[in-house]
């Protein structure tokens, strides 16, 4: 029996460890590839380990490319638009769920309707939308949608839900207007529900694609995401570049994953999020 | 204490109060859905080019060509070669991704030592943007000097050309794919198995069922609704395959990774035929919305709701 289960035991880490090896590989080969010399990229036999570790890549990254500021672009945007779908799905949530008015349930189905439609048939009327806005290459291109995530609003509805109407009623019955009620009642009893919604949605502002390659053709204004994927372009064969660059854009995320651990899971479980 | 607190208003008084809460949210609707919506269709009826100004006098003559646009896309050979292409990506990735996704999960869901560790070091590809992953990927997978072949190498096999090679682009686009979205539905499953009720477990036990009954006989029967949704949103998802697509093979070699977003976003964008663009994307719509459809209705055959 005993040996049974330390054969248990052992078929069970044999299998964790492996499929932890598949995963965290390439970035070990990333790691490994941005403290190489050009040189160093194509020795054969390959060196797993650079023989002679140098900075240069790091270096080029960002004096060939204005790389702070792409950081800084990427920090801004993601803030800004996580707060804004935060303020705009919390108040459509409470007026669906604790406001009565004619049509809310249609309203609400219309809304939720709008997240079967993949964002690629918009893209070319938006784009056009944007140009006679003349926010191509503004931040406000990629931060406004932001006004509208039905997702977003789904589940805070859900959380708003919850709350019991006589917490609310008690804080009118002592002269609270709605607005309060709102923020002073309504939106502290969904931190939590919020807290997941903020680093879910600041993960997807963060490496969002298709929307900012199309808006973000500036280089002082590109995020993350715009800017390595111009560098492919521009540096194609030299990937110690690359690979810096691609290392530096996964920092943020992993330190803000490290704070947040328990958000990130909560996130999934609800069904939410994709990189 | 006018008497239109929260919770207590009905009829258009409650509409009244409620309009301050909803116009933020209705704007956005009407701007970046439901108006590009309705131009999208306009646009996927005509010849435009992008250039020439949308809804000015003479337009609609000089552009309207009715339903050309779509039964040219239907009929050219490329859109049945890029639906080939996405079912290849469909009938490789959507297995290998359940079987490693459960395994994931499989192996979290026990409380073992040191799985909070194996839990965050599955979820960091996760993390990365599928730019980042694209670039890394694109460097092992170089055929001399990538990471790929030279560990293949070690055990005496020639790897092919990976992204280089008609045959094998896809597949490694596939396996690309699994990497990057193995500790995303790996979760969602847990979620599935964490909710299992324990008691038909120690049914189970009582009865002397093993580990390997347990699993195939309450764990994955009772997990169906979870694998229905990870299918669901991955079948999904495959249809809008797009960054991993462009930075690693911009659709090469020779046509082998294009897919219905890559077309979409080069009609659009980099041939300026704005119409052709629009109608490629509501077809694409309409095939979301088959298999969707498709999957709801059979999934009474194999799924089991424990109520």
């Amino acid at each position: 029996m005993i040996h049974k289960k330390r054969l248990g035991t052992a078929g069970y880490y044999t299998a964790a460890i492996v499929i932890a090896v598949l995963a965290m590989i390439p970035f070990l080969w990333m790691l490994s590839t941005s403290f190489k010399s050009r040189g160093a990229l194509m020795s054969v036999p390959i060196e797993w380990i650079p023989k002679e570790p140098t900075l240069k890549a790091y270096i080029k990254v960002f004096s060939k490319f204005p790389f702070l500021q792409t950081i800084g672009n990427s920090l801004f945007i993601s803030v800004i638009y996580t707060l804004i779908t935060l303020l705009s799905a919390s108040m459509a949530a409470f007026a669906f769920a604790k406001l009565r008015f004619s049509a809310a349930d249609l309203l609400l189905k219309v809304f939720l309707a709008t997240m079967m439609i993949p964002t690629q048939v918009t893209i070319i009327p938006l784009f056009v939308v944007m140009n006679k806005m003349n926010l191509i290459n503004t931040y406000g291109s990629v931060i406004l949608p932001s006004i509208f995530r039905p997702f977003a609003v789904f589940l805070l509805v859900q959380q708003m839900r919850t709350i019991p109407n006589d917490y609310l009623d008690a804080a009118s019955i002592d002269g609270a207007s709605v607005f309060q009620v709102y923020y002073k009642v309504a939106l502290p009893l969904c931190i939590p529900t919020l807290a997941t919604l903020s680093i879910t949605t600041f993960m997807e502002s963060w490496n969002d694609y298709l929307w900012p390659l199309l808006m973000l053709t500036d280089k002082a204004k590109m995020t993350l995401p715009i800017a390595l994927s111009t560098l492919n372009g521009q540096y194609a064969t030299e990937y110690n570049v690359l690979m810096a660059g691609a290392l530096i854009s996964m920092i943020p995320i992993i330190v803000i994953y490290c704070f947040a651990q328990k958000n990130f899971k909560n996130g999934i479980m609800a069904g939410g999020i994709k990189g | 204490m006018k008497g239109n607190g929260p919770g207590k208003n009905r009829g258009c008084g409650g509409l009244i109060t409620a309009s301050p809460f909803l116009v933020p949210s209705l704007i956005g609707l009407a701007i970046f859905y439901l108006a590009p919506m309705l131009i999208s269709v306009f646009i996927s009826l005509t010849d435009w080019n992008g250039l020439d100004r949308l809804f000015a006098d003479g337009f609609m003559r000089q552009h309207y060509i009715g339903l050309e646009n779509y039964r040219s896309i239907l009929t050219s050979d490329e859109f049945w070669k890029v639906l080939g292409n996405t079912l290849e990506y469909i009938v490789l990735y959507i297995p290998l991704m359940l079987l490693v996704s459960i395994s994931v999960a499989t192996l979290l869901s026990r409380q073992r030592k040191g799985v909070g560790v194996f839990r965050v070091l599955y979820y960091i590809p996760v993390l990365t943007s599928w730019v980042a992953a694209s670039l890394i990927w694109k460097t092992i997978l170089a055929p001399q000097f990538g990471a790929m072949n030279n560990i293949l190498a070690l055990f005496g096999i020639k790897g092919p050309g990976w992204l280089l090679d008609e045959k094998w682009a896809m597949p490694a686009i596939v396996l690309v794919s699994v990497w990057k979205d193995m500790g995303f539905f790996g979760l969602i499953l847990l979620s599935g198995i964490i909710g299992i009720n324990t008691s038909y477990y120690e049914a189970a036990a009582i009865d002397g069922a093993g580990p390997v009954t347990k699993f195939f006989r309450i764990t994955l029967p009772l997990l169906t609704p979870a694998i229905f949704y990870v299918m669901i949103v991955s079948l999904i998802n495959s249809f809008q395959l797009f960054p991993q697509i462009m930075i690693m093979t911009d659709g090469g070699p020779n046509g082998a990774t294009q897919v219905m977003v890559e077309r979409i976003y080069k009609y659009g964008f980099r041939y300026f035929q704005m119409g052709y663009a629009s109608a490629f994307s509501w077809i694409l719509f309409v095939i979301i919305m088959l298999c969707t459809a498709l999957q709801l209705r059979g999934q009474n055959r194999w799924v089991n709701y424990d109520s």
